[in-house]
């Protein structure tokens, strides 16, 4: 027998805040938390602007043996993992007596794979990585950090699928909770926000060209958006079988209606039509809802010309006459990349606990392509009880959650 | 270099790098326990001795390092001329 799972605690480290009221306030209020970075135009990048992601000190939590185990991505996760367990009154004693698990999004450790490097190759000797350099530069680096320090004991599993890791975590966490095999799996997605794990990124003129106004440079579904502004973080979620959740008394936040996924088996970069919307009509099939029964849609759209097109296209073709809202919060974000697919579920469930649809930032006019979606451009009040959320990824990955308010 | 030279500058390096106050370090005392050294972070001390002082340890040196008098004669002794 299938079961119904939930979401019981949520906790992020981003650039819209570090505590979900501040990130709530950050969303209502449309504020961008992209910045100009002179350390990357110093450094060479075509563009340097990024989200002003909030360093973390992890010294007050966590002893320094297992800090050297812990790159700037893992510290991310291990503070919102931590505000996710709080909200969801997960307590230690808990988890040492039940198999929780966790599923996390990672798909790069460029920075602590350089400097461990760099230091092998300056000195000649190996034993000059250090001894956490490893663990660190291992794309599992998330997972296998955050399993030791909170002792889960369930699946311990990172999930890499370009900027939809975060999104195929919950939907993997979400699979395993519905057929038994787990009851409660802390499911994630991270992103370093240093400026080595995207200089290739920058190095192929993705990003936005607007240094001398970072606010606005990043502009889904916009007429004049014209590439991604890169962003970071880490945002986790708690979920559960509903039997778990009731049993343990805790708050039940949501449930995870359905996932869907596609592959695009085409160009490694340039999305098509197809892919996504066979993503988004999976995932309708497999709740069982109609479209209309959709209140917003959380868009995967990057600020990119040709991605925001497409899955424009995609959302159209799926939803038909309903033109549902959409909006994309990359607006304020940047691309989190494989963050966002956990991150926007928060995102997205901030608005609909507290009855309002952040505006989509910086969209003013819509182009040829992107017309056919009924982008939200102000924040507004809005009462909706389910959303989907879109994430897709190089390679022609993608991935649909449909969440649903309790 | 003096020795009471490598033996303030090593001290230091040491309590910066593995977060214990100086105060706890003896001349005699075990290195492995002051430090909360284990067979991971040693690699730790042996990266600490490289970058600082060009002095690369072999794996067959190491059991020769147990106190803190032991690292400071090592280092003395290794120094580059």
């Amino acid at each position: 027998m299938e079961r119904k799972v939930v979401i019981t605690g949520c906790g992020i480290w981003s650039c819209l805040g570090t505590t979900l009221e501040e990130v709530r306030q950050s969303l209502y209020d449309g504020r961008s938390g992209i910045q100009f970075s002179q350390e990357r135009k110093d450094a060479g990048f075509r563009s340097a602007l990024c989200a002003a992601v909030p360093p973390v000190d992890l010294k007050p939590y966590v002893n320094r043996n297992f800090r050297q185990f812990m790159p700037e991505e893992a510290q991310y996760a291990y503070m919102a993992t931590r505000d996710a367990l709080a909200s969801a009154r997960l307590e230690q004693d808990y988890i040492d007596q039940h198999e929780v698990g966790i599923i996390y999004g990672n798909d790069s450790v460029a920075e602590a794979t350089m400097r461990s490097l760099d230091k092998f190759r300056q000195f000649g000797s190996t034993a000059a990585c250090g001894s956490g350099a490893i663990f660190q530069s291992m794309n599992s680096t998330v997972t296998m950090n955050l399993a030791c320090l909170f002792h889960l004991k369930g699946i311990n599993l990172t999930a890499s699928a370009a900027c939809a890791s975060g999104s195929h975590a919950i939907g993997l966490a979400a699979l395993l909770i519905r057929t038994g095999m787990q009851d409660c799996v802390v499911c994630g997605g991270a992103q370093e926000a240093n400026m080595y794990g995207v200089a290739s990124f920058d190095g192929i003129q993705s990003f936005a060209l607007r240094d001398e106004d970072p606010t606005r440079a990043s502009r889904p579904f916009d007429r004049d958006r014209n590439g991604l502004v890169p962003g970071g973080g880490a945002a986790t979620l708690i979920l559960e079988s509903y039997e778990s959740a009731v049993r343990r008394g805790a708050p039940i936040l949501a449930e995870v209606v359905a996932w869907g996924i596609s592959g695009n088996g085409d160009h490694i970069s340039t999305p098509n039509v197809a892919g996504p919307a066979r993503s988004l009509e999976l995932c309708l099939e497999q709740s069982g809802l109609q479209v209309k029964d959709i209140g917003y849609v959380n868009a995967h759209a990057t600020s990119t010309r040709i991605g925001d097109a497409r899955e424009a296209q995609a959302i159209a073709q799926v939803f038909g006459d309903y033109r549902v809202p959409v909006t994309s919060t990359k607006g304020q974000t940047g691309h989190e990349m494989w963050m966002a697919g956990a991150s926007e579920i928060i995102y997205s469930m901030l608005m609909m606990k507290n009855d309002f649809i952040a505006g989509s930032l910086n969209f003013e006019n819509p182009d040829d392509e992107t017309a056919c979606v009924n982008v939200v451009p102000e924040t507004r009040a809005a009462h909706f009880d389910t959303f989907l959320s879109n994430s897709f990824g190089f390679g022609g990955t993608n991935s649909t959650l449909i969440i649903r308010n309790i | 270099m003096t020795r009471n030279d490598i033996i303030e500058q090593v001290n230091g390096l040491l309590s910066e790098e593995f977060e214990i106050e100086q105060s706890e370090f003896a001349p005699e005392a075990s290195l492995k326990e002051t430090l909360q050294l284990d067979s991971i972070n040693l690699v730790d001390l042996i990266a600490l001795v490289q970058m600082t002082y060009q002095i690369t340890i072999p794996v067959e040196d190491l059991h020769k390092i147990q106190t803190f008098n032991d690292l400071y004669d090592y280092i003395e002794q290794h120094l580059p001329a």
